[in-house]
């Protein structure tokens, strides 16, 4: 039984339980009066780019629909603005509960695995602890070749002009594709990161088997 | 009427000095408004112009006093002659504070405070200083009808007053509504959790009263007479009538709850797992008797999941239901909700609302039944299907567009149905006012029955409750002495009707102490004034007693109108319906307008200085245009004004009159009309219209065009609207051309 399967059997009809003891901040969402402030406020102008506001994610908690927030992409488009938070009527932490439901569905597998900027987390974040350092061509490359080699070329090439202007003023470092700079002690980041992520992963594993 | 004699007196302060030649008014006063005995004061209303008056009044034997300074709003402590007639010619407010001070303007200025001096001589003479209503009533007791909280409450504020109270109750214990919950919405800090009904108290504060003596079993047999002097038969269950001297009434009938068998859609009465809100207080208190698990009516199993459906039967567009929202539904199902959660929360509670209307502190009930867990959902409730033990909710879910949205398995539905008004019989459902849409239906069985000529029950408002100016004077019914406090006046919540209970006990006492002095109650507060009636003259039309937004008029076995004073509000209502103009008040009357209309100096048609008339309801078009005077905002000169109590105390004699004498215009500025009256006498301004609406006969055989009449609705705010209206007006007049009634 996957992760996933087992949680929902565990909750079964109320998934607001669930989003309130697994998610972080999650004890929230019943607060939700449905102003719709927070709606109002998000710059990504949730019409075109989200499929579903903050409130209707709420609402949909409340409703149930778990398979239709957690395979949500709404939560990932969340800037971290803070906007909602700062409106909100209700004092509701709402950009900290949207990266909550977001992890959640990650850590379920259930978030999709091509939106944007859950690969983008992903990507930035093996980059970055690999060597302690951040090499920024690499994790452009991979960006670029996310959709695949063609897609990847076609990306390159509309974006030449920018990296050959970033080469010349010395802020591009070609070399960088070798190996590049990295921090003086990578064996102990990487010790570090893995006993951070051990004592977080039992920790939300006891949550989770409750 | 032989000895009258009039002082004149004009003021030359507040710059009227410098800005009217004062000299030439008092010329006026003499000559034109035949008032030898005319002086100016360089400050009238300080302590040494009032004791010129005074000093006149002793020496010079002065009856009838103008006072020719500011507004008659102005300066009324000052100007206060109880025992004498006094008019007052508004030279401030209404000319020099609304004229510019130039050397063009100064000639129309001067004209108008003449004419102002001439009509304020001329209404004088025609008035008589009002003595007071003979016919009072010195009781001092307060009947309170209904025993609920609102009675209650009523009755406890009116005892610790220093009033003595009858208590008249229907069933037999007191409590009424709030005494079937088990507990109410609280009304002080956290506003967390449900409280106390506090009920119990208020009965024993009312049964430890030696002040208030209590009927229960008893309804009121026959009410009669008028304010300070009411007698009330009380018919009690075992057939005895006891009969009470009463000096005004407060009507507390409460409310009965929607009946949900009209919902069979949300399964009202089609299950016993479906109940109303009261349904569910019965389970509740049931519950809390015994082990405090609310069970399933059905089975008597504990209710695992209970849904809540706002607005049942209430907010209804289809003309079915009840139109409106009774307000008090919202918080009484989070605290329903919170029944379940504080005993058990890991019972699913659900509220499907449209709006949740948490009035008061409600919104922090509202935040602590989230904190609960109660879930909210906005949706619309299609349909409740009951299902053996449990039933399915069917609803839009109007937050995620989902138009099937459903919950199963629930065991419990309580549906928020809402409040209807015991307020008796609707005395004009014969007229056929109850047949409109949204009109509700209400039991015919009356509760004070009234004696009154126009019905036995105070009349009400399109959806049932009773009418009163719902702004100004929300407890005063249209039966002056008579008021209605709590859910009989308007849907309302327990915090709310006690708010009212208090409000209506002190209205009470104040309508049954002018009563014994022969003064008016509000809006003409203290009037001593009243109607009479030169019978002779009377051809039994039966129009002022139809019309009397108040009840006050009945008839004699001859069918002549009896006038019961104490019961009238001094509006002139009867006086403007009069066809034959023998009813007038000893100040205002049919003659004192007509008399200020003939007195102005009608300029010819060459001088190119039209003269319209304004006749301006005292309530709010006479304060507006005064508070545009103190704005100085200016209008035309050419404007006469003269202050009339009601839109509906207009006489049309009075326009066929000032049409005849050759004013050019006649402008009528009352209050608001219709359902959402404005007018201060309620009925006033809207028989007042209907009544000059048929003015255009009048124009016409007098050949004259229309617009000669402009009725205005104004509103006490209209400021600054009232003189651009007057201005237009006046710009539109010049179109039309002068009057060709000038100069006969």
């Amino acid at each position: 039984m996957s992760a996933n399967t087992a949680v929902a059997e565990k909750y079964r009809n109320n998934f607001l339980k669930e989003i309130e003891e697994q998610v972080e901040m999650g004890d929230w969402v019943k607060m939700c009066m449905q102003c719709g402030v927070c709606s109002g406020s998000c710059p990504t102008n949730f019409q075109s780019a989200w499929e579903h506001p903050p409130q209707e994610l709420f609402m949909m908690i409340r409703a149930g629909k778990r398979e239709e927030v957690l395979s949500s992409s709404s939560m990932w488009n969340c800037t971290s603005c803070y906007n909602c938070i700062v409106r909100c009527p209700r004092k509701l932490p709402i950009t900290h509960i949207m990266h909550g439901i977001a992890e959640y569905a990650h850590r379920l597998g259930m978030a999709p695995k091509m939106q944007p900027t859950r690969f983008f987390s992903g990507l930035f974040w093996k980059n970055a602890t690999h060597t302690g350092r951040v090499n920024e061509l690499k994790l452009s490359m991979g960006l670029y070749f996310k959709d695949g080699f063609v897609q990847g070329v076609k990306n390159g090439m509309a974006m030449q002009s920018v990296a050959l202007g970033l080469v010349k003023a010395k802020r591009l470092n070609v070399m960088e594709l070798f190996g590049g700079h990295k921090c003086k002690d990578q064996k102990g980041i990487h010790a570090m990161l893995k006993k951070a992520y051990e004592i977080e992963r039992s920790r939300k594993t006891a949550k989770m088997a409750g | 009427m032989a000895d009258i004699k009039v002082g004149a007196y004009i003021c030359k302060g507040c710059g009227l000095g410098e800005r009217l030649d004062t000299e030439a008014l008092v010329k006026t006063a003499q000559k034109d408004g035949k008032v030898p005995l005319t002086k100016s004061h360089d400050f009238l209303c300080n302590a040494d112009g009032v004791a010129m008056i005074k000093n006149d009044i002793a020496s010079e034997g002065i009856t009838h006093i103008m006072i020719g300074a500011c507004s008659r709003r102005a300066k009324t402590e000052a100007f206060h002659f109880p025992e004498h007639a006094v008019a007052r010619a508004n030279l401030r407010e209404g000319v020099v504070w609304i004229r510019p001070d130039t050397d063009e303007a100064r000639e129309t200025t001067q004209e108008m405070a003449e004419d102002y001096i001439r009509m304020g001589c001329a209404e004088v003479k025609a008035m008589t200083a009002p003595a007071g209503n003979p016919n009072t009533g010195g009781s001092k007791t307060l009947l309170v009808v209904g025993g609920g909280v609102t009675g209650m409450t009523t009755a406890i504020e009116a005892s610790k007053t220093g009033y003595p109270v009858v208590l008249v109750e229907k069933s037999g214990a007191l409590g009424g509504w709030a005494g079937k919950l088990y507990k109410r919405t609280p009304v002080h800090e956290p506003y967390k959790s449900p409280a106390d009904t506090g009920v119990a108290d208020l009965v024993s504060q009312v049964q430890a009263d030696s002040n208030i003596k209590v009927y229960l079993n008893a309804t009121i047999g026959k009410t009669d007479g008028a304010p300070g002097r009411f007698v009330v038969d009380v018919a009690t269950e075992s057939g005895a009538t006891h009969t009470e001297d009463i000096g005004a009434i407060v009507q507390a009938t409460g409310f009965t709850l929607y009946d949900m068998n009209k919902l069979p859609e949300l399964g009202g009465g089609k299950s016993p797992n479906v109940v109303d809100q009261a349904g569910l207080e019965a389970l509740a208190t049931a519950a809390a008797a015994g082990d405090g698990v609310i069970r399933r009516p059905s089975d008597g199993a504990p209710v695992k999941s209970v849904v809540f459906v706002q607005c049942a039967g209430q907010r209804d567009t289809t003309g079915q239901h009840l139109s409106y929202c009774s307000g008090f539904c919202c918080n009484a199902s989070i605290k329903q909700a919170m029944y379940f959660k504080d005993t058990n929360p890991a019972v699913d509670t659900t509220i499907i609302y449209t709006d949740l209307r948490t009035p008061g502190n409600g919104e922090d009930f509202y935040r602590s039944a989230q904190e609960k867990g109660v879930i909210f959902t906005k949706g619309k409730v299609a349909e409740v299907v009951p299902n053996g033990n449990t039933s399915t909710v069917k609803f839009n879910d109007l937050i995620l567009g989902d138009t099937d949205a459903s919950m199963v398995d629930v065991d419990l539905v309580v549906l928020a149905t809402g409040q209807i008004a015991n307020s008796g019989i609707n005395i004009d459902a014969l007229a056929g006012v109850a047949e409109e849409e949204g009109a509700v239906e209400v039991k015919p069985i009356s509760i004070l029955n009234l004696t009154y000529r126009q019905g036995k029950d105070v009349p009400q408002l399109k959806q049932g409750f009773t009418d009163s100016h719902f702004i100004c004077f929300p407890y005063e019914t249209r039966r002056t002495g008579i008021y209605t406090a709590g859910p009989v006046r308007r849907p309302m919540d327990i915090a709310q009707a006690r708010e009212d209970a208090t409000g209506a006990a002190l209205k009470a006492i104040q309508a049954l102490e002018n009563a014994e002095l022969g003064r008016a109650a509000h809006p003409r507060s203290g009037d001593l004034s009243f109607p009479k009636v030169r019978l002779e003259g009377c051809t039994q039309c039966k129009r002022c007693t139809v019309e009397c937004p108040f009840g006050a008029i009945d008839e004699d076995e001859k069918r002549f109108p009896v006038f019961n004073e104490s019961r009238c509000r001094r509006c002139g209502t009867c006086m403007g319906a009069c066809p034959v103009r023998v009813i007038s008040f000893e100040n205002y009357s049919v003659n004192t307008v007509g008399a200020q209309i003939k007195a102005v100096d009608i300029p010819d048609e060459f001088s190119e200085k039209p003269r319209i008339l304004i006749l301006a309801c005292e309530n709010d078009a006479y304060p507006a245009l005064d508070m545009a005077g103190m704005n100085r905002i200016e209008y035309s000169a050419y404007v006469r004004t003269i202050p009339v109590r009601c839109l509906g105390s207009v006489n049309t004699i009075w326009i066929t009159d000032a049409l005849n004498a050759g004013y050019d215009g006649v402008m009528l500025m009352g209050c608001k009309s219709g359902d959402e009256y404005q007018c201060h006498f309620v009925k006033g301004s809207e028989l007042g219209r209907t009544r000059l609406s048929k003015i255009d006969d009048t124009l016409k055989t007098l050949n004259l065009e229309s617009e000669r009449v402009r009725d205005l609705e104004v509103a006490i705010t209209d400021i600054e609207r009232l003189p651009e209206m007057i201005n237009k007006y006046a710009a539109e007049l010049v179109a039309v051309g002068p009057s060709p009634f000038k100069g006969f």
